[in-house]
């Protein structure tokens, strides 16, 4: 494995406000191998999506910044494909046509054949052949989610970026999508970095979980390595200790280490633990 | 007893909710032609009571036979330009045997236009004003929503001229197009010129508007695709920009439509373009007993055609707008 695949580097970002810049990160170092599947966690607000955007290019870090493979981020590109939170297909276009619209940007010149049996391919490996010419509004968010997925994974990138992506999904069909997720990355070996609210979906899916310290100026808290054995299964997982030793960990360092600091119109239900805790006392 | 009773209100409700259903359709039919019925009886009872200079103020009744008055009108019209023609054919045909070399001249019927081709005129007036508009309104929309400094600089002036009436616009538009329209044979009579661009000055404006709060309020999630995929400026347009913003270029399409076929009227008044307008100018100038009920011929006819265009405007945008889930009336 190439050590130097994606480096952060002091990456820190200001966003202007009328009161002033804003530090929303500081200091944010990282380094990734080649295809490492990395979780980002982290209360809301942490600057968690801010990270992602700038490993995409669509923000632009104020100090420091990414180099993926030698070559310095500087901005948008299918080589870091984007997954977002809420699948963002093009509502007029149909699922084939919406992937299309991704293959034919990254197989420029392509014949025809050639076009139509990448995009069937990458289908194929989100289980959506079945519904090719439906509207994303006639299809399950479940399924527009996987088309998303798909989309992304046929840009072919290095580096796949996943904004929450299963974080609008019920239950159930969150750990059918989850278990597709780790079949592909197990399959095609990309490089995954995930953002995720979800404890249990970071522990089952990541090899190291990053978690974030509370804004403002958010920066790495701890990284935890996950050393499960590859393929995992949630119910065989689910009485395993070392598992559950994870979890644990991550729960600590989100609920005791990170407490968030309700806002007062929040509090009012009569909880009175956030009130006492301090905000940033992490690494 | 209980079960007995209960399988009777069972039923009981099951045909009290198809009566229900069948009411809401008599309903939906009904009321609208009561509202007509109290809506003729009120304007006959009012109509009597008004005396104007030209006679008694028009019932539905003399509405009615000026209607049938102008259908004949207009088909004894259509007669005469036939058979003008058909002389004029023969004659030339004559001409032709006589001498081979003769070329036979042919001239346009000149009967006064009758009131369905005024329709005609006011419709194809009004499309021509409305499409040069929204080939103006529509890429300036798209740069104002694209461009927030575009849209800061040309918004005081949307805000100017939005409220201007199409009376205020059209002796500028008069004297521009006489000084400026010149030909020895004009392809367009200059009064049509005249009411076009009226309408299109007034027309502009929705239509402008709404393409720039279309594609100002694209998903940026979309955007951010786009970005990715790192489209070309032309196909982020034709991909992202363009159907994401189809349905309020849509709204506003259709309420520059409406504005138009308002406006159409005046300026044809005014312009003394032969359509809608002029007719009813030409009656009130006319003054005679039937005037006033051939204006209200003319009122309701304007009306329909206005609902008509509504509704075509609002099929098509049904046609494009990918928003199946958003209610369209």
């Amino acid at each position: 494995m190439n050590a130097k695949h994606l480096e952060l580097t002091q990456v820190g970002i200001d966003f202007p406000t009328p009161k002033g810049p804003f530090t929303a990160l500081r200091d944010v170092n990282l380094n990734i191998k080649k295809g490492e599947f990395i979780s980002l966690i982290g209360h809301s607000g942490c600057g968690k999506s801010t990270v992602l955007n700038i490993v995409a290019g669509l923000h632009q870090a104020t100090t420091g910044g990414v180099i993926l493979d030698n070559v310095e981020v500087k901005e948008p590109g299918p080589e870091r494909a984007v997954v977002f939170q809420n699948h963002s297909l093009l509502p007029w276009l149909s699922v084939y046509k919406n992937v299309e619209l991704a293959v034919k940007q990254t197989l420029r010149g392509k014949s025809k054949a050639e076009i139509r049996e990448w995009v069937m391919h990458n289908l194929e490996l989100v289980h959506m052949t079945h519904a090719i010419d439906k509207l994303p509004s006639e299809i399950s968010g479940g399924m527009k989610q996987r088309v998303g997925i798909a989309r992304a994974l046929a840009m072919e990138p290095k580096v796949l970026l996943m904004d929450e992506p299963f974080g609008a999904l019920d239950a159930l069909t969150r750990a059918h999508l989850q278990d597709s997720l780790m079949e592909i990355h197990a399959d095609l070996g990309n490089t995954v970095i995930m953002i995720t609210h979800d404890v249990d979906e970071a522990v089952l899916l990541s090899d190291r979980i990053v978690m974030m310290t509370n804004g403002p100026a958010a920066t790495v808290g701890e990284i935890l390595e996950v050393n499960l054995p590859r393929p995992r299964d949630r119910l065989v997982l689910a009485d395993n200790p070392e598992y559950n030793h994870y979890r644990h960990e991550v729960l600590t360092f989100l609920y005791e280490k990170q407490k968030k600091v309700e806002p007062v119109s929040a509090r009012k239900s009569g909880t009175e633990k956030g009130a006492s805790s301090s905000k940033t006392d992490a690494a | 007893m209980s079960k007995s009773a209960s399988i009777v209100t069972f039923i009981g409700s099951k045909e009290s909710s198809m009566g229900k259903t069948l009411l809401s359709h008599l309903q939906a039919l009904l009321l609208p032609v009561i509202g007509l019925l109290l809506f003729l009886a009120v304007w006959n009872g009012v109509a009597k009571t008004i005396d104007t200079s030209l006679g008694q103020f028009p019932g539905p009744a003399q509405v009615w036979e000026q209607t049938l008055t102008l259908v004949s009108e207009h088909s004894a019209q259509r007669e005469k330009a036939d058979a003008f023609y058909a002389r004029q054919e023969e004659r030339n045909a004559a001409r032709v045997a006589q001498d081979p070399t003769y070329e036979p001249k042919i001239r346009e019927f000149t009967g006064a236009p009758t009131f369905f081709d005024q329709i005609w005129t006011s419709l194809y007036t009004v499309m021509i004003g409305f499409l040069i508009a929204s080939l103006i309104a529509v890429p300036v929309g798209i740069v104002c929503g694209l461009s927030k400094s575009a849209y800061t600089a040309i918004n005081p002036l949307i805000q100017l001229f939005k409220p201007v009436s199409p009376l205020a616009w059209l002796p500028l538009v008069t004297m521009v197009v006489s000084a400026l329209y010149v030909s020895d044979d004009p392809m367009f009579s200059k009064s049509f010129v005249t009411s076009a661009f009226t309408v299109s000055l007034c027309c502009l404006w929705p239509t402008l508007i709404n393409t720039a709060v279309g594609v100002s309020n694209i998903d940026k999630d979309l955007v951010n695709v786009s970005r990715v995929l790192r489209l070309k400026p032309l196909t982020h347009l034709s991909k992202i920009i363009l159907p994401a913003s189809i349905p309020m270029i849509f709204t506003g399409l259709r309420l520059s439509l409406g504005i138009g076929w308002m406006v159409l009227i005046a300026a044809e008044m005014l312009a003394q373009n032969p359509g809608l307008g002029k007719f009813v100018w030409d009656e009130f100038q006319n003054g005679s007993s039937d005037s006033l009920a051939r204006i209200m011929v003319a009122v309701l006819t304007i009306g329909a055609i206005g609902f008509v265009l509504d509704r075509v405007m609002l099929m098509l945008q049904r046609m494009v707008s990918w928003d199946k889930n958003s209610v369209l009336r």
